[in-house]
């Protein structure tokens, strides 16, 4: 049923159109200028002037970021924390939400209380702190994987998705003498890909965004993640360092701090913006169980 | 007769421990699920609670939480007493403040907007365009702001060809300027991402709602108004209830970025202040004072917020 459009209507349209163009651009901008300024040569970008498209073209910047161990070790760090702890993380998380879910385990009602708890109230960060230093993950690589490999949040987001699946498969399971672990890992774990794609994600994205933990808990650089890395290289506004690093030439000729920067942040960025489109179906369906059953 | 109930008791207490342990064993794959996530919990989230004891003590690395010896709410009062103690509740709360005035808001009307584009597929551009930046890290999105707001940066030469600006600024440089830049620059990132919920719960509107609304003549706005705006408003409630109760949570990955010992009047943060008081100053006890501080708060905002929309909306978080 369509009612033909005032005139009213049509000057809305218009305006609405015009403001989520707008948006969009604001949105798309500051991360095409960096990408802009990342393919221009650095000396030339200094001079200002340089806003949709790079004026002298080069590949300097990326090469010498490239060529930099620091960079190349913490992207390596980077990508192994985020896919060993993610995967860790589903796996785990899930497993834990399938057997408190389970009407029959013991002490289930203390569990749950248990970590509805860790949702309101938390130790702060100087306990935290002195507690991953008396276990000894201060300085190793397990500090990113052992205390990321739960969360009593996505567990209820898993709950909430189980919760939905038929609970006769189980049953015809249990007949056939499959015991709970198997149960699972065979049948629950296969029909849940949306949820854990979900959580991957937010797992992920965090695991890959996060520089804080560098900070505060490794000292030893070839153990720093990317972003901690780039978090030294901006924060401390000289970053000639980097340009130590730059092979004999390149470093002269057009290559500067900034824009070294800029080649950083790309790289940093690209893995994420690649992979969420791709997501998207499935990350705004967790996020409403998220938001409903939370 | 006596001896004999407490025998039976016995005996009952003996068979109810052989049935915990016969269902013990027959739920052996089950517990050695669960309990993994349990003992977890217990490091991971219950002992630095526990730790939150050195509060009230002066904290000793080589005595550990337990042998410390008290000092009751010696580091409370030093904390109230702490020259900067007004300036960081200000600065806490102030950030908090403008952040929900502006950027709790703008998704609701960003969602009630998009979903009045008639486009569908233009919609969705827009939508995954506006997820984005979410995805995005504070330190890289700190890096555009660091470059866009010096004295050379993009900003300051836009602001001067046009005329806004006699003199280029240092915005990161001015205490002043901080508070808006947190405001904005979150509000880049998380506006659409905020919006997935509100553009749910729009989806979610019986749309005979609308046609019945259209058959009466209604025009776009009142719809907008009367129907949409209402039909969403227990989503906003709930989202209200998480928005206040997080006041005294100014976003650390954002702050942490940004700050620099130029703003530290605008920028430091009850959050801000534990990480410099304890990880920079290794004064463990006040810090840990000050993070309870702040818990305490943050807890009676939360069972506040929810009060209060309870008796006004009838939605509740619990």
């Amino acid at each position: 049923m369509k009612i033909k459009s005032s005139v009213g209507d049509k000057i809305f349209n218009i305006f609405n159109v015009t403001l989520m163009l707008i948006i969009c651009f604001l949105t798309l901008y500051p991360i095409w200028y960096i990408i802009v300024y990342s393919f221009n040569e650095g000396k030339d970008a200094m001079l200002g002037g340089i806003y949709f498209w790079p004026r002298k073209f080069t590949l300097d910047n990326y090469k010498t970021v490239f060529s930099n161990s620091d960079i190349t070790t913490a992207f390596m760090v980077t990508v192994a924390r985020t896919v060993i702890t993610t995967t860790l993380h589903v796996f785990f998380t899930a497993m834990v939400a399938y057997a408190f879910l389970r009407k029959e385990l013991m002490g289930r009602k203390i569990y749950m209380a248990m970590g509805t708890i860790t949702l309101f109230f938390g130790g702060g960060l100087i306990p935290y702190f002195l507690l991953i230093k008396s276990l000894g993950l201060y300085n190793t690589f397990w500090v990113y994987v052992i205390p990321g490999m739960f969360n009593f949040y996505n567990l209820i987001i898993f709950q909430a998705f189980f919760r939905e699946l038929p609970i006769e498969l189980e049953e015809s399971a249990k007949i056939d003498g499959a015991n709970d672990f198997i149960i699972f890992t065979r049948i629950i774990l296969p029909l849940s890909t949306p949820v854990l794609a979900t959580i991957a994600l937010f797992v992920g994205v965090y695991n890959w965004n996060d520089y804080f933990m560098g900070v505060i808990f490794i000292n030893n650089p070839k153990l720093q993640p990317i972003q901690t890395f780039l978090y030294k290289v901006i924060a401390q506004t000289t970053s000639n360092q980097m340009l130590a690093y730059a092979p004999g030439g390149i470093a002269t000729r057009n290559v500067t701090s900034q824009s070294l920067k800029m080649a950083t942040m790309v790289i940093t960025t690209l893995p994420i913006v690649c992979v969420y489109p791709f997501l998207q179906k499935y990350f705004v369906k967790g996020l409403l169980i998220g938001a409903i059953k939370g | 007769m006596e001896s004999a109930i407490s025998a039976n008791k016995q005996r009952s207490r003996q068979s109810g421990f052989r049935r915990f342990l016969h269902k013990l064993n027959e739920q052996k794959y089950l517990q050695a699920m669960a309990i993994p996530g349990v003992i977890w919990m217990i490091i991971f989230n219950y002992i630095p609670m526990y730790g939150i004891i050195i509060a009230f003590k002066e904290y000793d690395i080589t005595l550990g939480f337990n042998k410390s010896p008290w000092v009751g709410l010696a580091n409370f009062r030093e904390f109230f007493a702490d020259e900067r103690f007004w300036l960081i509740i200000k600065n806490t709360v102030g950030i908090s403040f403008f952040k929900l005035l502006v950027g709790f808001p703008l998704p609701i009307l960003f969602a009630v907007l998009l979903n009045e584009l008639v486009s569908v597929r233009f919609k969705r551009t827009v939508q995954t365009i506006s997820y984005l930046p979410h995805f995005i890290s504070w330190v890289v999105l700190g890096g555009i702001l660091m470059n866009w707001l010096s004295e050379t940066g993009l900003i300051n030469i836009i602001l001067t060809k046009i005329g806004i600006l006699k003199q280029p600024i240092a915005f990161l440089a001015e205490p002043k300027y901080f508070w808006g830049i947190t405001v904005v620059s979150e509000v880049w990132k998380e506006l659409g991402w905020n919006a997935i919920i509100y553009l749910a719960a729009i989806a979610g509107i019986d749309p005979e709602l609308y046609e019945a609304a259209t058959v009466d003549g209604a025009g776009r706005f009142t719809k907008m108004f009367k129907i949409t705006i209402p039909c969403i408003s227990g989503t906003i409630a709930i989202m209200f209830i998480l928005a206040v109760s997080g006041l005294m949570n100014s976003n650390f990955d954002q702050i942490f970025v940004l700050r620099n010992p130029l703003n530290a009047d605008a920028s430091d943060v009850i959050d801000i202040y534990v990480y410099r008081m304890g990880i920079e100053a290794f004064r463990f006890s006040y810090a840990t004072a000050i993070g309870l501080f702040k818990s305490i708060i943050a807890l009676i905002l939360l069972l506040t917020a929810n009060g209060v929309t309870k008796k006004l909306t009838d939605k509740s978080l619990f």
